[in-house]
């Protein structure tokens, strides 16, 4: 177990050198000119060429590239074109939002879906999986700007039960801070339960024809036991997996869902990062993303082992 | 009274295209307390939906249950789903066909063999797991302490067959019901099997209604056979007054098919004997007798009156026209 643990950590290296290879490629390919944008409009060729030089955009890809990574390996992500602050410090000032929304998405996910799911299974064919159905299509469907949209116009500008926008640090307080992310965290799970709910229906739907449900059954189990537990543990490797990939979603969707509740959270950075070309933010945030999406797969990959004994590394 | 009285019990099931399936149709037989009754037939002829007609496993819909099943004179059919679980696996408990794949491969064997005292008994986990070990030794498995933490995918067919074993007598049942618990197993395993249902059986005391198609088990641990046919009985009787004189057209083909030691294989006038035809289908309703098209007794009458089944020597039953019937001792 320890020696795969070591052998998975070690095989995220490659991974995240093809990532940050990418990363840096597609920047670099980009249309537009960094330089040209921090010197303004009022600029001339020769101050734009001085920035540039001052960038070290001048000098050839892969000897930027191979600094470019030895920095990141030292923990040195850069500093930012238009602040001058370090990355590393820009990213920790805005971690905690994005953090806490997707803390509080992923836990409000799994507790709705994982029941709805298995309820659907249960009762398939009858109206509760006929609705659990039509709202996994529906949550797929609706994009998370007018689900965001929609929810902020009844719950906070017409029933005022929450904020319509903005954050409060969970420094200030747990309640402020949770009902300033009720709404996004509801509108960035839709998606997220409708994978889930569907990948537990379908997954509990083939564990309940097994035979050991039978032998459950035969022995006076009750319906609750027999789901949640006989079935729903041999259902849980395939939802576990469905929840781990749904991980690279909620990443997309807080991007967008933080600009629709001025979040000032990493998609925002990532945002404002973009539209000024702060190439080393923009870096900086893509290369935290992946590392903690293949971060994310790896503890998913372990925990097969609480739900499966046949599964041993 | 009769430990469990089953009486024109009808299992059918709706089928999508709005037909009727008659899985079991009036069948009605009794088992009395520390009695071991065979139910023989061939596959689909009902013999697996009346043992899960039983314990009301049946799913309904599509299932339809009619008739009534006593059980110490409570119709289990009248009970409701709450009264039903309390019944199964503590007072009626039930073995099935496929070791491999009837336990959880998730749940340790000591939580699935102590999940039936907890519900039952309320025992706590830790006396659950020693009452495990405690069975696990009872149906003669090697180190139960050190397996009662392990996973079926751990335990060979045989063993996880004995294990079934350990969780259907955990509440001492008053009545197991094995669906072809030796069928999955090889021959030498089969043997164990057997030996430990009978050795247990007499120490349990429980009845047994032992389902199989296979006339070398039921010839070993029965003591009444009931023969079925397409969802129907049409022979009952003690297990040594069957196989001497079998009296059903069906049960004789049965009995024919079945090959003896010393007959040699390469002679051709001595293959073993088959039924001829295929189980006929249990969607239509039959008109007269089940056995009709493959009977080589048939006769007009046959086609259009249902044989009633009648006693044709002391304490054995047959339902055919053409059987011939044995003074019977009054």
């Amino acid at each position: 177990m320890f020696a795969y643990i070591i052998r998975r950590i070690l095989a995220t290296i490659p991974v995240m050198a093809v990532v940050a290879l990418f990363v840096f490629s597609l920047l670099y390919l980009a249309p537009g000119d960094p330089a040209a944008v921090i010197a303004g409009d009022q600029a001339t060729p020769a101050d734009v060429e001085r920035i540039r030089a001052g960038l070290g955009l001048d000098r050839p890809f892969l000897v930027r590239f191979g600094e470019w990574t030895w920095n990141i390996i030292r923990g040195d992500l850069g500093v930012s074109i238009f602040t001058n602050l370090p990355v590393s410090r820009m990213i920790a000032q805005r971690i905690e939002p994005t953090l806490s929304l997707m803390v509080i998405t992923l836990f409000l996910a799994v507790i709705i879906a994982v029941p709805m799911g298995v309820v659907a299974a249960w009762k398939s064919g009858g109206w509760i999986d006929r609705a659990v159905m039509a709202f996994a299509v529906l949550g797929f469907s609706v994009p998370v700007f007018v689900v965001g949209y929609v929810l902020a116009y009844y719950f906070a500008l017409g029933l005022d039960w929450f904020p319509v926008q903005g954050y409060t640090p969970i420094s200030q307080g747990f309640g402020p801070w949770l009902s300033n992310l009720v709404l996004p965290a509801v509108a960035l799970s839709s998606a997220y339960i409708a994978l889930i709910a569907r990948i537990t229906r379908a997954t509990m739907l083939e564990v309940l024809q097994q035979d050991y449900i039978r032998t459950a059954r035969a022995k006076g189990a009750g319906q609750r036991t027999i789901l949640f537990l006989h079935a729903l543990k041999n259902a849980a490797v395939p939802i576990v997996t469905v929840i781990g990939i749904g991980v690279a979603l909620l990443i997309g969707g807080a991007v967008i869902t933080e600009s629709v509740f001025a979040i000032p959270g990493l998609g925002r950075l990532t945002i404002d990062a973009i539209l000024r070309r702060d190439y080393p933010v923009i870096q900086g945030v893509v290369l935290l993303f992946s590392f903690v999406y293949v971060l994310v797969n790896l503890l998913i990959d372990l925990s097969y082992t609480l739900f499966d004994p046949r599964i041993r590394y | 009274m009769a430990l469990l009285e089953v009486e024109n019990l009808q299992t059918h099931f709706r089928t999508p295209d709005g037909g009727v399936n008659r899985a079991v149709d009036g069948l009605s037989f009794s088992v009395e307390a520390g009695e071991t009754v065979a139910i023989v037939g061939e596959s689909g002829c009902g013999k697996s939906v009346t043992s899960m007609s039983i314990l009301r496993l049946i799913p309904e819909p599509p299932g339809q249950l009619a008739g009534a099943i006593r059980f110490q004179g409570k119709d289990l059919l009248k009970l409701s789903e709450r009264e039903m679980r309390a019944i199964r696996g503590n007072d009626i408990s039930m073995i099935f066909q496929e070791p491999m794949t009837s336990l959880n491969p998730v749940l340790s064997i000591g939580q699935q063999i102590g999940e039936a005292l907890r519900l039952h008994q309320g025992l706590s986990k830790q006396e659950a797991e020693a009452k495990a070990v405690e069975m696990l030794t009872l149906v003669g498995i090697p180190a139960p302490a050190k397996r009662v933490r392990e996973y079926p995918h751990q335990l060979s067919g045989g063993m996880r067959q004995r294990v079934m074993i350990a969780i259907a007598l955990a509440c001492n049942p008053k009545l197991l019901i094995a669906d072809e618990p030796t069928t999955a197993l090889d021959v030498t395993i089969q043997a164990q099997i057997l030996d430990l249902m009978r050795d247990l059986k007499h120490r349990v005391g429980a009845a047994i209604v032992l389902i199989t198609h296979d006339l070398g088990v039921v010839a070993e641990v029965a003591e009444r056979v009931i023969v079925m046919y397409a969802g129907r009985k049409v022979e009952e009787a003690k297990v040594a007054e069957l196989f001497r004189s079998p009296k059903h057209p069906y049960t004789q083909g049965l009995l024919g098919a079945v090959p003896k030691l010393g007959s040699s294989l390469d002679n051709e006038t001595e293959r073993l004997a088959e039924i001829p035809g295929l189980v006929p289908s249990l969607k239509e309703k039959i008109q007269g007798c089940v056995f009709a098209s493959r009977c080589p007794k048939m006769t007009e009458l046959c086609r259009e009156v249902p044989p009633a089944l009648e006693e044709k020597a002391p304490h054995h039953v047959a339902a055919c026209h053409y059987a011939e019937r044995e003074a019977i001792a009054a």
